[in-house]
């Protein structure tokens, strides 16, 4: 019995870094309807960034932890300005081909500075943290941090006038530009709240995984999932989906199908979802009268 | 000085040229209308005045010249578009729609007085205030439409086609409410209107448009009394 609490648990703290990364992925989503397929890796890419703040010019972690947040916050900021832009009225299977190419251009660029070793990323969370054999340190750590960067995220959207802005634009960019917003702006905060809450993801699994350029490669697939569950235009959905996600394939990979066949849980969910009910579980059924 | 000025204004949609060479002015403080077929271009002109579409010509607000600007920049003058469909925020509350409308105002701390002032004018939407605006009924969403546009305190509103979709008991209460905010606080209005005889009783000068050109111009009284636009537009 232990077991399986702990295996649920522990599927709660990675189910948490999913939910992380599939609300970026809905973020993006929401603003342009794509998904954009480079969030894993400028995750990873940040966190790079973290090592070396840590390891080659020493700061504390959460020093590096929130220079790395503000650092992928510009970045997400600048990607979107200097490389979405221009391509914004192009068809979507060029933006997609973008969206592939900033991912193999990060993943090469960080196995070219930092090289394809794997490295390790020290958990910053302390031993009194831990909930014995029910729950590590990480993982709680992990937990509460995923649910700061929520009710910070909530906060910002509901109660801001630029969060309120962002969500304006996002729904009805003409009628935002009519009352004065700049909405190619607020896309590319979007970006830059995306990249942020990617970092975090990113520094969050880390520990778990190893930094290595290739670590977001499955975690994203199990993002894709947990947003597809949640439906992709749904950002307490793809919490809940990410939740979910990291819970049922905890379960699994333990008892059914085993540790190696782990990932075809993201797969068969993938594909599930998209056949049985492409909107997913919350995807907005939208009231409208005229 | 006129207020707004449109000169040998031309726009397209892609390919199709829809405008050309519109000119026509409005002095500060008064009602204009455009009147006109569907298709003569009187959308397409006014979304042209705020920079939605690609145009020629010459644009003059107070002076300036604001063709080839920005909407949001044209926004920022002063100049609030309640647009063909409402633009409702369909997600948002109603709240939040009227928030938005004063987002590019500078004097942030009278936005919660002019809550107060536009819901003075329309009382129904202090009650629907929490509610989702998509789900409001359709003339609930054109009073929305016009009170984010005054939340913008504006000194010329566009309004496009503020009758369309509406009962006839409302669309008079509408154009009188639109009657008392040009009184009571100057702003002038550019209104684009099928229903011509409701928009001559409004506005005090007219344009005729047909086919993206100015065929008519006069005052609301003459434009009234001229036979081909009875027979055409006013249904006499």
């Amino acid at each position: 019995m232990d077991a399986f609490l702990h295996q649920i648990l522990a599927g709660l703290a990675t189910g948490g870094i999913y939910a992380s990364l599939a609300l970026a992925l809905v973020m993006i989503y929401q603003s342009t309807h794509l998904v954009n397929f480079a969030q894993g890796e400028m995750a990873m890419f940040a966190t790079y960034i973290a090592w070396a703040l840590i390891n080659a010019a020493g700061m504390p972690y959460w020093a590096a932890f929130f220079l790395t947040v503000a650092f992928a916050f510009v970045f997400g900021v600048v990607v979107e300005r200097v490389i979405i832009r221009p391509v914004e009225s192009a068809s979507v299977l060029a933006v997609v081909v973008v969206f592939i190419a900033l991912l193999v251009i990060l993943n090469s660029v960080t196995g070219w500075i930092f090289t394809y070793t794997m490295k390790t990323f020290d958990s910053p969370f302390p031993k009194g943290l831990g909930l014995g054999v029910y729950m590590s340190p990480h993982e709680v750590g992990t937990i509460l941090v995923t649910l700061v960067v929520l009710v910070l995220l909530y906060a910002f959207f509901r109660y801001t006038p630029l969060g309120l802005a962002m969500r304006a634009a996002a729904q009805n960019p003409d009628s935002a530009r009519l009352v004065g917003i700049r909405v190619g702006w607020m896309l590319a905060l979007g970006w830059g709240f995306a990249a942020a809450i990617g970092a975090v993801a990113g520094m969050m699994v880390a520990p778990i995984v190893y930094l290595d350029p290739n670590m977001m490669g499955s975690v994203l697939l199990y993002a894709f999932a947990a947003a597809l569950v949640g439906g992709i235009d749904n950002p307490w959905g793809a919490v809940f989906g990410g939740f979910l996600v990291g819970v049922l394939e905890n379960i699994l990979g333990a008892y059914v199908i085993g540790h190696e066949l782990k990932l075809a849980v993201a797969l068969v969910i993938i594909v599930g979802v998209l056949t049985v009910k492409p909107s997913g579980l919350f995807g907005k059924v939208l009231v409208t009268r005229v | 000085m006129p207020l707004l000025a449109a000169k040998d204004l031309h726009a397209s949609y892609a390919l199709t040229r829809v405008l050309h060479g519109i000119s026509f002015s409005m002095e500060p403080g008064t009602i204009t209308t455009l009147l006109g077929a569907n298709g003569a271009g009187k959308t397409t002109t006014l979304r042209a005045l705020c920079g939605m579409v690609k145009t020629q010509g010459e644009v003059t607000f107070e002076g300036r010249r604001i063709d080839g600007r920005a909407t949001e920049d044209i926004v920022r003058l002063g100049i609030a578009h309640v647009p063909d469909g409402r633009g409702t925020f369909v997600n948002l509350t109603t709240e939040e729609n009227l928030r938005l409308g004063a987002y590019a105002r500078k004097d942030k701390e009278n936005v919660e007085g002019d809550l107060e002032r536009v819901f003075g004018y329309f009382p129904r939407l202090k009650e629907r205030r929490a509610q989702q605006a998509g789900t409001l009924s359709g003339g609930e969403q054109q009073m929305l439409a016009v009170s984010r546009a005054l939340m913008l305190r504006p000194k010329l509103m566009l309004l496009d086609e503020p009758s369309f979709g509406l009962a006839p008991l409302i669309v008079k209460e509408l154009f009188g409410i639109l009657r008392s905010v040009n009184e009571k606080e100057r702003v002038s209005m550019l209104v684009v209107e099928q229903n011509a005889a409701m928009a001559l009783d409004l506005a005090e000068h007219a344009y005729l448009i047909e086919t993206g050109r100015v065929v008519l111009s006069g005052t609301a009284d003459e434009i009234k009394k001229n036979d081909s636009v009875r027979r055409s537009y006013l249904g006499y």
